[in-house]
């Protein structure tokens, strides 16, 4: 984890030694102090946001959507054309997801989301994003490489299979839908959403058969 | 702006790392990172872009060492001082200058929950009609502003496809520098892998992007 400071501080004997610290974790602890103490931020509502990102959402939402569509056809026709409002359905909106686009797997179609100018993520349904997703090599190469970087990830697809790339440049987030596996017929859709992977979701596995 | 931020299609930026159960953060500070930003954004004093823009108006070289979340407080405290949440000196200093008043937050705890599943959708109603439908060929403009834009570089001055019109948002370019709202029609556009990177591509693989009516021009 880097140190520096990106005003360009030193922290050298010339400095007053009250500045804010440079490792990030002191500057954090810093900058809530002094935002509390202006009155600007409630820390109980600091432990609300960490709370609500840590347990209200998360993979299992989108999981959960999933499951429903390949249970029930008619969902998955909603939520093929208004993702936004068949999510909601299932009690699941908010902070970017606000503008749902659902993208569904086929034999013929392997689709995979990426935010190549920043990290736009679908959160209400998959939580915040893992850290590949944010990193650089998998924001350059996704658009570029899509297969290779599948590769990476276990999934080598035959050239006969289009690969779609969606990159979150703008307000919509996506979801993919996965192809359902084979071997699934007799199961719950509790019992599917527990097979359904967050990297499914983002489009780069496949949901394996139990 | 074509800074670093803008890497769809850059080489050399290292190789996939997956984490295995991975958790929602790293350290305890990363969550209060989030939070701050969370926080301090109900005061609606700047828009999202305009933390873009900070954030993609930093030194390349910074921008790739540092972790997300300290990029994100970096945004948050620039943005902050800009607007007069705080002062430079109590962003240096970490202590507040005694002198001023102490507000309200906006955001209190009971209201997280609503305030988090309730969002803020970017979309506006306009008179602004379409210029584009759905299976129209467009060519994207050949743009290149030292401001914030969300055309990404790999796709400029490139042919392409409407697959689909999404009604009209802000327009992150104007929005970023506080020049207006700018709503206006924003489309699927889907390019072909070959248009976008040459004949090395799979000839049947696709990108899609969102993008702005003026990022479009009639192919």
């Amino acid at each position: 984890m880097s140190s520096h400071d990106p005003h360009g501080h030193d922290h050298g004997d010339d400095h007053d030694h009250s500045l804010v610290p440079s490792d990030p974790a002191l500057r954090v602890k810093a900058l809530e102090s002094l935002l509390v103490e202006k009155g600007l931020v409630d820390p109980a509502a600091l432990d609300a946001i960490v709370e609500y990102y840590e347990h209200k959402v998360g993979p299992r939402n989108g999981a959960r959507v999933v499951a429903r569509a390949w249970s029930d056809p008619a969902y998955k026709a909603r939520l093929l054309t208004d993702a936004t409002a068949a999510i909601a359905e299932l009690g699941y909106s908010g902070r970017q997801g606000e503008d749902m686009i659902v993208v569904e797997n086929t034999p013929a179609v392997h689709n995979m989301i990426v935010c190549t100018l920043c990290s736009c993520y679908p959160w209400p349904v998959l939580g915040l994003p893992p850290a590949w997703y944010k990193a650089a090599a998998y924001r350059s190469r996704s658009v570029i490489e899509p297969r290779a970087v599948l590769g990476e990830f276990g999934l080598d697809l035959p050239d006969e299979i289009e690969v779609g790339v969606w990159d979150s440049t703008a307000d919509l987030r996506y979801l993919v839908l996965p192809e359902r596996p084979a071997g699934t017929d007799s199961m719950t859709e509790e019992q599917l959403a527990a097979l359904v992977t967050r990297d499914s979701m983002i489009g780069v596995a496949r949901v394996s058969s139990p | 702006m074509n800074s670093v931020h803008d890497m769809g299609g850059m080489h050399g930026l290292g190789p996939l790392v997956p984490e295995q159960n991975e958790p929602v953060w790293h350290a305890p500070w990363e969550a209060r990172a989030f939070a701050l930003s969370s926080a301090i954004g109900a005061w609606g004093r700047w828009p999202f872009d305009a933390s873009r823009q900070q954030v993609e108006g930093m030194p390349a070289a910074d921008y790739l060492r540092m972790a997300y979340y300290e990029i994100r407080v970096h945004g948050l405290v620039e943005n902050a001082v800009r607007h007069g949440l705080i002062t430079r000196e109590e962003a240096e200093t970490g202590r507040a200058d005694p002198s001023a008043p102490i507000v309200t937050p906006p955001l209190t705890a009971a209201h997280v929950p609503e305030v988090m599943a309730r969002g803020s959708s970017n979309t506006r109603e306009v008179g602004r009609q379409p210029i584009f439908h759905v299976g129209d060929a467009i060519r994207t403009r050949n743009i290149h502003p030292f401001t914030h834009t969300r055309l990404p570089r790999y796709a400029r001055d490139k042919p392409g496809v409407i697959t689909a019109l999404h009604g009209a948002y802000v327009f992150p370019d104007t929005n970023a520098l506080l020049q207006g709202e700018n709503a206006q029609p924003l489309y699927t556009v889907k390019f072909q892998a070959r248009d976008l990177w040459g004949d090395a591509a799979n000839p049947r693989d696709t990108v899609c992007i969102d993008l702005w009516e003026d990022y479009l021009a009639r192919a």
